[in-house]
């Protein structure tokens, strides 16, 4: 029996991503990283920046998301995100680019606790990057 | 009848603003597939946000205490309403159409003797509006600057609807858009996004999902995110539309010019063969005088 099932990340300009030969995801959910595996019950939830990796049998990938919501049922994951990079197009200069942006977003004083929370995340994240 | 010069210099000016029109439908073709091509990328994720906030929605317990976005603030005293329109002219009815829309409703609203706010979205729905809603419209957006549709610009827009909503200065949110149908038909909408309504709409299916953290958190996180995305699939199906109604209209243009370039040949051969027989007949009346 095959244990693999269909993934599809989707961005609000296209379909970002579809593969049907994935054998686990780990997502950055809210509440700490998450992997997901065939059968798995059907869930929602959101994402804080971090890391999304994909295994599969063509090999893995790792994209780094900001944010975004998971949705799995009947072994679909669906990835719905606004901001998302394959790691391995992502070269230094845009990272750190995305580095300054959020640490500058961190830095400001007049935010709640969430969004500063949220930002401290995209730091640490990228910061680990590099 | 004007002389023959005069003709000569209407059918050559009739002929370039064909030309212009030609290639104004050109551009528009071409850029109508792109747009149409990215409304229709664009459609998988704010379908698939419409399901899971459906299904969140049917899912919640506790439905006194869901978050406001979603039911409402309880009143329907103040009307924003968001209308998006073009920052170009030259697209036949687009913006027309939706300004006509957006009037009636204004209308019913201002009979109701409710209090009405207008966002618009575009410059060329401000020159529309501004003469008889002037002192309703509180913010005016233009894009000019973008070339395309995109998320960051729609993203702009839906944080400040949240804003003020948050901000107490409105109770329910309504976006006027064109949804583009086919290049002949656009379809002016009226669409509620906050209290979002989803009646009439049942989930499909009954199955239970697993919430994490739990689905009061999750939606109010990511009903901000629909209000843009719903401003964002407005402004993806307005610039098809747009596209679509500019190539249907320079086509019309460029037709008529064709037409009337015709007329105008006509006219020039009678008269230049009028003055043709004049000049013969006085010659030959001349010569039979002798």
């Amino acid at each position: 029996m095959s244990e693999e099932f269909k993934v599809e990340i989707i961005n609000p300009e296209k379909s970002f991503l579809v593969k049907d030969d994935v054998s686990e995801v780990v997502v950055p959910a809210f509440e700490g990283e998450m992997g997901i595996l065939k059968d798995h019950i059907s869930i929602i939830s959101f994402l804080k920046p971090g890391i999304i990796k994909i295994l599969s049998k063509s090999g893995d990938e790792n994209y780094y998301v900001e944010d975004g919501i998971v949705e799995f049922k009947n072994n679909n994951l669906s990835i719905l995100t606004s901001t998302i990079f394959n790691l391995a197009d992502l070269d230094k200069s845009k990272q750190q680019d995305l580095l300054k942006e959020a640490e500058e977003e961190a830095n400001k004083t007049d935010i709640n606790d969430q969004s500063k929370y949220l930002a401290d995340q995209k730091v640490e994240v990228l910061k680990t990057l590099n | 009848m004007a002389s023959l010069d005069d003709l000569k210099k209407r059918i050559a000016s009739v002929k370039s603003t064909q030309k212009i029109t030609k290639a104004m439908k050109m551009v528009a073709a071409a850029k109508l597939r792109r747009a149409q091509e990215s409304a229709e990328k664009g459609r998988p994720y704010s379908e698939k946000m419409n399901n899971v906030i459906l299904n969140l929605s049917n899912g919640i317990s506790d439905k006194e205490n869901a978050p406001k976005l979603l039911s409402g603030t309880g009143q329907e005293k103040t009307h924003l309403c968001v209308v998006m329109t073009s920052d170009r002219g030259l697209c036949g009815g687009f913006n027309s159409n939706i300004i006509k829309k957006a009037k009636s409703y204004f209308a019913k609203i201002l009979d109701e003797g409710k209090e009405l706010k207008i966002i618009i979205v575009g410059s060329k729905g401000n020159d529309q509006l501004k003469r008889v809603y002037g002192d309703k419209i509180i913010e005016n957006i233009s894009f000019k600057e973008s070339k395309n549709a995109n998320y960051f610009d729609a993203d702009k827009v839906g944080k400040m609807v949240i804003e003020k909503f948050e901000a107490g200065e409105f109770d329910v949110c309504t976006i006027f858009y064109n949804q583009f149908k086919n290049v002949i038909t656009q379809i002016p909408q009226a669409q509620q996004i906050i209290p979002l309504n989803n009646e009439g709409e049942e989930s499909s299916s009954e199955e239970s999902y697993e919430f994490e953290p739990d689905e009061d958190e999750i939606l109010s996180n990511l009903l901000p995110k629909n209000i843009s995305t719903q401003i964002f699939k407005a402004m993806l199906e307005n610039s098809a539309s747009e596209q679509g109604s500019r190539m249907s209209a320079m086509d019309n243009a460029t037709r008529n010019a064709g037409e009337m370039v015709d007329k105008l040949t006509i006219e020039y051969n009678r008269s230049r063969q009028a003055a043709i027989t004049k000049e013969l007949i006085e010659i030959i009346s001349g010569a039979e005088s002798l």
